[in-house]
């Protein structure tokens, strides 16, 4: 699988910031608005100017399944989700270390950063209160 | 009525290895529609594809034998953009840029580029690289992170999806150019089919991988006359909306419905002066069968999560309410990326096909966020 991660200059602080355990989003420096996937202009102001805004890193499991390679038994599996941030913008990431089979449907997560590939990066686990 | 019919349609066969070049395809089933137009390369002056699609314009019009052209385009998004590809007709040949315009898409989807394989790099541009991270690289999972929010929504289940599967390849099974031709299953049988991504969708649930190629002639209204069988197209429309991506729909406040397609039936609609209950027959691009729940759903053939019951109720049975995908979906017959399934329209007004809805006036043609009404002349 390829990783297209800091390929794109739009997304450079992104990665920037995940390299330092920072979940950051996007916010429009002229109308604060937030926005991911990144994007050069915010669509509703018109602006080129932005900042960045932390995230807590907690959210809840808009969507999820399993991600498998029936033609590549030796990859590993991995819970995709798709996490909406209490900030209010979704994110794609996955689920590490679940507690159970699910349904994983709204359940609470929280950001856990991983080195993947060689690059730090913001997954979730489920909420439960219990320190990792 | 938007001034402009389907004078013609063609095809190969649909099979797992063609044995020849996509250029050959494409070839066969252009010419065999303007042959059944009854028109002459000569007469085509436009050419219409999809972005995706590997053939080049100029080197079909050199095995046409087709001498100018004062027309072409291409439909962005795979998929989406096959029913667009006839509103781009349409455009072309109500506006006066072109006079008659061959629509077409052939490729060797199985024997040599097979859309369904985990990619090794993102299918398309930005954000889907942001996807292919986390180990979304193939297309059903792509869509199985949508349609997860719509189970969940409403209960709805794998086995609800399996009565979609189990009813197209009943009809797929009477078509003797489906690839599952004769081939019917039951519910039992897509229970058990393997997984592809659960808890979304089972290996019946999604479409083929196929290799073929389907072409169509759109010219203007007047021309009826000259035609064999003239389509009339009623209404032709696209809709795409912020937020939104190809293959992807994830950030639209409720993922449980499909805005795009509602928009797109709205337009369709009012454009044809119509109302669902006016629609007879309905051909609905399914990639994966869950895509006909929500397509239903954003058409207004029942309400919001009233799929499930829709389609088990046997509503789109050839006796029911609407009959739907006709000719086996892209599930039954083959997966040409849903041109097949307008060709499979165009014949459902003619009259002529294998799993034919008696007194057929309108039929809607969908490619999730474009879609077509046919009718007679």
């Amino acid at each position: 699988m390829s990783d297209a991660r800091r390929a794109a200059p739009d997304d450079a602080f992104f990665w920037d910031a995940a390299a330092d355990d920072r979940l950051v989003i996007q916010r429009c420096a002229d109308c604060g608005r937030l926005r991911h996937p990144p994007a050069p202009m915010c669509g509703h102001c018109g602006s080129l100017s932005w900042d960045t805004a932390p995230s807590a890193g907690r959210g809840r499991i808009t969507s999820w399944m399993y991600s498998l390679h029936p033609n590549r038994p030796d990859d590993e599996p991995r819970i995709v989700i798709l996490v909406h941030l209490d900030e209010g913008v979704r994110l794609v990431s996955n689920l590490v270390d679940p507690p159970d089979d699910g349904p994983y449907d709204d359940r609470p997560v929280v950001v856990e950063f991983r080195d993947d590939r060689g690059t730090r990066t913001p997954f979730f686990r489920v909420d439960d209160g219990v320190p990792s | 009525m938007t001034g402009a019919i389907v004078a013609g349609i063609g095809a190969t066969e649909f099979s797992k290895d063609s044995g020849r070049s996509t250029m050959q395809l494409a070839a066969e089933a252009s010419r065999a529609a303007i042959v059944d137009a009854g028109l002459t390369p000569a007469d085509i002056d436009g050419v219409v594809t999809f972005t995706v699609d590997g053939n080049d314009e100029l080197q079909l019009m050199r095995n046409l034998g087709v001498e100018q052209i004062t027309w072409w385009s291409r439909t962005p998004g795979g998929g989406v953009g096959a029913c667009a590809t006839v509103q781009h007709a349409v455009a072309a040949v109500t506006s006066g840029q072109a006079d008659a315009v061959l629509v077409y898409r052939a490729f060797n989807e199985r024997s040599q580029y097979r859309f369904g394989q985990p990619h090794a790099r993102p299918m398309g541009a930005a954000p889907l690289d942001w996807y292919h991270t986390f180990g979304i690289d193939t297309p059903a999972k792509m869509y199985a992170l949508w349609f997860r929010r719509y189970m969940h929504a409403y209960g709805a289940t794998n086995e609800d999806f399996g009565r979609y599967t189990v009813s197209a390849r009943r009809y797929a099974a009477t078509n003797p150019k489906a690839w599952f031709h004769d081939r019917p299953i039951t519910l039992e049988d897509h229970q058990a089919s393997r997984w592809i991504v659960e808890p979304v969708l089972r290996l019946y649930d999604c479409c083929q991988e196929s290799d073929g190629g389907v072409a169509l002639v759109v010219t203007r209204a007047e021309r009826s006359g000259d035609v064999d069988q003239p389509v009339a197209i009623l209404a032709a429309a696209d809709a795409h909306q912020r937020d939104a991506s190809i293959t992807s729909n994830y950030y639209h406040d409720d993922l449980a419905t499909y805005p795009e397609a509602a928009a797109c039936a709205r337009l369709l609609f009012a454009r044809a002066g119509l109302s669902p209950a006016d629609v007879d027959v309905a051909e609905i691009y399914e990639n994966f069968s869950p895509l006909v729940f929500l397509m239903l759903e954003a058409y207004g053939f029942c309400g919001p999560g009233e799929a499930p019951a829709f389609i088990a109720d046997g509503n789109l049975d050839l006796d029911g309410a609407l009959p739907t995908n006709t000719h086996g979906g892209l599930l039954g017959e083959a997966y040409i990326h849903g041109i097949n399934s307008i060709q499979e329209g165009v014949r459902q007004v003619r009259g002529a096909a294998v799993n034919q809805v008696p007194r057929v006036e309108r039929v809607l043609v969908t490619s999730l966020n474009s879609g077509l009404v046919l009718g007679r002349v």
